[in-house]
């Protein structure tokens, strides 16, 4: 038996923040819209209820907001010469698993990208010369800082972002990032407040002479009525955020800012539970005609549409799009194809120290609350006399104090088990402070994505292979960030410091401290290097749209959903402004 | 919506009296000249009006009236199928579309005039769960203009049989002649030439189309608004519809024109949120209605007599189970609600000041705290957030004593509620019991 839907305007295939944006705007312009997601119907007050104690085992611990291992893996390897292996515990990776995707249970860190980020050959060249980008695929993104500015101030003013601006119109502020690109205006709501630990931070690299801000937060910082008339409620600091839902209705996310408004319009219909298997084609195979879906109960069935979204986790929208044959693979030996070239992650590490006689009071906490610097980051800083380009943003950061997830943050020698490890715990919890340093991530010939020859998911698909390893250009960019760190911690008065630098060891997916998996299906304007187009169009089949942080061409020193929010709406008025009105290439290739 | 456990009672006794076969089916009551008004000839099925000012005016009256909000379920617009649960038996809305076969596609305007104003249906007597008794204030003209509307209906075949579900003898629907003869007003709106044009506009809409009484007015034994209780708040069951005069203490006596206007145009006025069968009524209702009609409604509400309800004597606040309940306040409830019961302006209801939830009767209270709520989604307030139930975490004691808590901090003074109040409506409305904990 299968099951042939009624012809919508627009399929969009997974409905985390991407396909909410999506939904929402298309909605809104008249377009009759169905959303398929895989995961179930999760809601604020029914899922995430105040009335329940946040659950730490069953969120963090055993990631039950996350797509199950049975459902979908990856396989990984460092190197070309590498026999690939399934991935069989999530770290790295944290695919969404329900209405709202990875929207719902991310920490709701809410950055733009610098204006360098977006132009990154252009201004490396321009800066120290062609030969500073050896050995990396710097590519532009085909869109300036300037140009996504709207769309940065739409996403931020549906997600109610609380923060500091540090750059309004060219004008520098105080308090804000010196930094930032130029915002149209303010943030919809201010910043939070400091904790302890943020304040020693934000005082001691003042001391240093560098600028210290509270960075933007999707863990809102008072109530809040966003454009579509939904209502945010002030965070309460509890610092149940990332791996968690929401249930006060604070944390940006599809369901406290979209959801309620969307679900109400005749013209959206969703099928939770329901897995894309891949698009259809046209004979032709200049467009697709819709979508092959499978039910939760094992029912196939297909949505014809017009316009096919792919809004999946970044991950799967390159899956999707060499399980339907849009595009052709790249391949790093020849360096022909587009789809799964400029695979890059985040360059990461951690300074944690302590602070005797002190109470830092960790379980004062936001997914977002934090102080940063970005002195280090991107190319604020003079890389003349440097062995790498990019940097990172180096922050004090108060995200939470769950008490499983800290037990192994101890000085170093304690023993970690039995009652001396309780009794260090007992001492520790209390006087521990941690110093993220979150690093960009260039694109190299040889970190890529394909369908992996061997392993194959519960419906016979094929499953995405990832080879990767960190890059020297990295390398060097995390070394030289984390030594700024650990000065800023001792600074602070910070002792028994450790230090921990992902970069010193080869690549795995289990022991990460980001989950910023990007690129893939990478825009630009040139489509022999890139798989959409600045509208996020496919170069090959003019009807689909990929949309997500698939699309970085590299990794900027900032988590990427604000960023993907604002490229979704981008896409999303293409869409209803130009495409449907004249359906073809959006940008002549 | 109204309340069906004193108007089931009153059929019942009205049943007797109506099989007694007395001749009192008084000929009022029953008189149906105000129909003759209406075309007696054209089935709305035959029949689709092409002036688009009245379809307009129309909807606007069906909005007014809140039709949809039982006639429009699952089965589509107008389409009926909602059940209506009662004591003595399911009653369901009926098919009010343009199907012949299913709906009132067979009736003439003049039918449909009989059946909306005077409960004659095509069946026979309609159960007083339409609010006949307050349609029967609506003009010839908001009437004709309902019917232009009616015709613009998509016909939906779902037929019902809305008494199937009412055992012996509620099943016999010439017992509400009987009702009627001794409860039904059989006469139309008069405009108080003294009042006005606003407060007539405002009385029409409270006493005719908005139906207001059928709630906000507490029922005598057989089922019958109380008169001199009128509007001062009445017990639904499963919930209580607050006092809506201007009483300072348990009614609207401290709101402002156009808090009371937002409230019924957005589902809350920054302080109340609706919930439960009021914001279904905001949403298939009152959030249409116009900034002058919200208004006039105020305008009206407010020349009524307050209710003489005493300011309650504030409980003492440093007794032990007050500060436990504060301490459980602060857990269970600040998330939302804020640290001093300022909840989140239009979403979640403030507990300060909040003078709808300070009454004797705390059944709306209990009842969000045992079963959840959820507030309107509206046009302009598009959260409808919800509130989670506590019946699982928190005993009969508990409730009491955290509603006690809120109905008498930030200058709020409410009297008690009891413990065995709470626990009468955990299994009238068949919440669960508190976990048990090892």
């Amino acid at each position: 038996m299968t099951i042939e839907r009624p012809k919508a305007d627009v399929v969009i295939c997974g409905l985390g923040w991407s396909g909410s944006v999506m939904a929402e705007e298309l909605t809104r312009a008249g377009l009759n819209v169905v959303a398929i997601e895989r995961g179930a119907w999760r809601d604020t007050s029914t899922d995430f209820p105040p009335a329940v104690d946040p659950d730490e085992l069953r969120w963090h611990t055993r990631r039950e907001l996350l797509q199950p291992m049975s459902v979908e893996t990856t396989t990984f390897r460092n190197r070309m010469d590498q026999t690939a292996a399934p991935v069989r515990n999530w770290s790295a990776y944290q695919f969404g698993w329900n209405v709202g995707g990875a929207g719902t249970h991310w920490a709701g860190m809410s950055w733009r990208f610098t204006p360098w980020d977006f132009e990154i050959a252009t201004q490396t060249r321009e800066r120290y010369g062609a030969a500073k980008g050896d050995g990396m695929l710097l590519q532009d993104w085909g869109v300036t800082y300037k140009d996504m500015e709207p769309y940065y101030d739409r996403f931020e003013r549906i997600a109610g972002t609380s923060g500091i601006a540090g750059n309004i119109n060219g004008e520098i502020k105080p308090g804000g990032n010196p930094f930032e690109g130029p915002r149209s205006r303010d943030y919809p709501t201010p910043p939070l407040k400091d904790t302890f630990w943020m304040r020693e931070f934000r005082e001691a690299s003042d001391r240093m002479g560098y600028n210290p801000f509270t960075i933007p937060a999707g863990n809102i910082s008072q109530a809040f009525v966003n454009p579509l008339g939904v209502t945010m409620g002030p965070c309460t600091y509890c610092g149940f955020c990332d791996f968690h839902g929401c249930g006060n209705f604070s944390k940006s996310s599809p369901q406290a800012c979209i959801l309620p408004a969307l679900m109400r319009r005749p013209n959206f219909t969703l099928l939770t539970e329901t897995e894309v298997l891949h698009a259809v084609k046209h004979d032709d195979g200049k467009t697709a005609k819709g979508v092959k879906f499978i039910t939760k109960e094992g029912v196939e069935g297909f949505q014809p549409a017009d316009i096919v979204v792919i809004t999946a986790y970044q991950m799967d929208n390159v899956r999707l799009m060499l399980l339907s044959g849009i595009g052709e693979q790249y391949d790093p030996v020849t360096g022909k194809g587009t789809i799964g070239r400029n695979y890059t992650y985040q360059t990461c590490g951690t300074v944690n120290g302590f602070f005797p006689d002190k109470y830092t009071n960790p379980f004062i906490g936001g997914g977002a609350l934090a102080v940063q610097i970005d002195d280090f980051n991107g190319d604020n800083f003079d890389h003349s006399g440097l062995d790498f380009i990019g940097g990172a943003g180096i922050m004090g950061y108060s995200t939470n104090g769950r008490p499983i997830q800290n037990m192994n943050n101890l000085r170093p020698g304690s023993k970690r088990w039995g009652s001396a490890w309780k009794e260090a715990y007992a001492r520790d919890y209390n006087q521990g402070a941690g110093i993220f340093i979150q690093g960009t991530s260039m694109p190299v010939r040889d970190a890529y994505l394909d369908l992996d020859p061997d392993y194959r998911d519960r419906h016979g698909q094929p499953l995405l292979r990832l080879t990767f390893d960190w890059n020297q250009n990295d390398k060097n960019m995390l070394k030289y960030t984390v030594d700024r760190s650990v000065e800023i911690m001792r600074e602070a008065g910070g002792q028994d410091i450790v230090v921990d630098n992902q970069a010193e060891h080869s690549w795995n997916p289990y022991m990460q401290h980001s989950s910023h998996t990007i690129g893939g299906a990478v825009m630009g304007a040139d489509p022999t290097t890139s798989a959409v187009n600045p509208f996020l169009q496919s170069w090959d089949v003019h009807n689909v749209f990929v949309v997500g942080a698939s699309a970085f061409p590299m990794n900027g020193g900032y988590n990427p959903t604000v960023t993907v929010g604002a490229l979704a709406v981008r896409a999303a008025q293409a869409i209803h402004q130009t495409y449907v009105n004249n359906p073809g290439p959006l940008v002549k290739g | 919506m109204a309340n069906w456990k004193k108007i089931g009672g009153g059929v019942a006794i009205v049943a007797v009296i109506a099989a007694a076969g007395a001749g009192l089916w008084a000929w009022n009551s029953l008189n149906t000249a105000a129909s003759d008004v209406a075309d007696g000839t054209t089935r709305l099925a035959d029949f689709k009006s092409t002036d688009v000012e009245a379809i307009k005016r129309g909807e606007y009256v069906m909005r007014l009236g809140d039709c949809s909000a039982c006639h429009t379920r699952e089965s589509g617009s107008f389409a009926g199928g909602y059940d209506m649960k009662t004591p003595f038996g399911t009653l369901v809305s009926s098919n009010i579309t343009p199907d012949p076969e299913t709906g009132i596609g067979n009736m003439t305007e003049r039918d449909f005039f009989n059946s909306v104003r005077q409960g004659i249906g095509q069946h026979g007597f309609l159960y007083p769960a339409m609010p006949y008794t307050a349609y029967r204030k609506l003009t010839d003209q908001d009437m004709h203009d309902l019917w232009a509307y009616m015709s613009t209906i998509e016909p939906v075949k779902n037929d019902i049989d809305e008494n199937a579900g009412m055992p012996f003898p509620f099943n016999i629907r010439l017992a509400m002649a009987g009702w009627n003869t001794l409860f039904f007003d059989n006469s139309g709106f008069e405009q108080d030439a003294v009042k006005d044009a606003v407060l007539n506009r405002g009385k029409y809409i409270v006493d005719g189309p908005g139906h207001c009484a059928a709630c906000h007015t507490p029922r005598n034994p057989l089922g019958a608004e109380i008169g001199s209780s009128y509007l001062q708040g009445g017990n639904i069951g499963k919930w209580f519809a607050p006092d809506l005069t201007a009483n300072p203490h348990v009614g609207l006596g401290t709101s402002t024109a156009q808090d009371i206007a937002n409230y019924l145009r957005t589902g809350s006025d920054g302080t109340a949120v609706a919930a439960g069968p009021m914001a279904e009524a905001v949403e298939h209702s009152t959030q249409y209605f116009t900034e002058a009609d919200a208004l006039a409604v105020d305008t009206y509400l407010k020349s009524l007599p307050a209710s003489s309800t005493p300011a309650a004597v504030a409980m003492p606040s440093d007794t032990p189970a007050m500060q436990k309940a504060a301490l459980a306040y602060e857990v269970n409830c600040s998330a939302c609600h804020g640290l001093e019961g300022e909840g989140i302006e239009g979403m979640v209801p403030a507990f300060k000041s909040n003078h709808g939830l300070l009454a004797g009767d705390a059944t709306n209270l209990i009842h969000a705290m045992l079963r959840g709520a959820r507030a309107p989604h509206t046009h302009d307030r598009q959260t409808a957030a919800g509130m989670p139930a506590f019946d699982w975490k928190m005993n009969d004691r508990q409730v009491a004593d955290i509603l006690n808590y809120v109905r008498n901090s930030w200058g709020n003074a409410a009297p008690a509620v009891e413990a065995d109040e709470v626990g009468r409506l955990r299994a009238y409305l068949g919440a669960g019991n508190k976990m048990e904990t090892p």
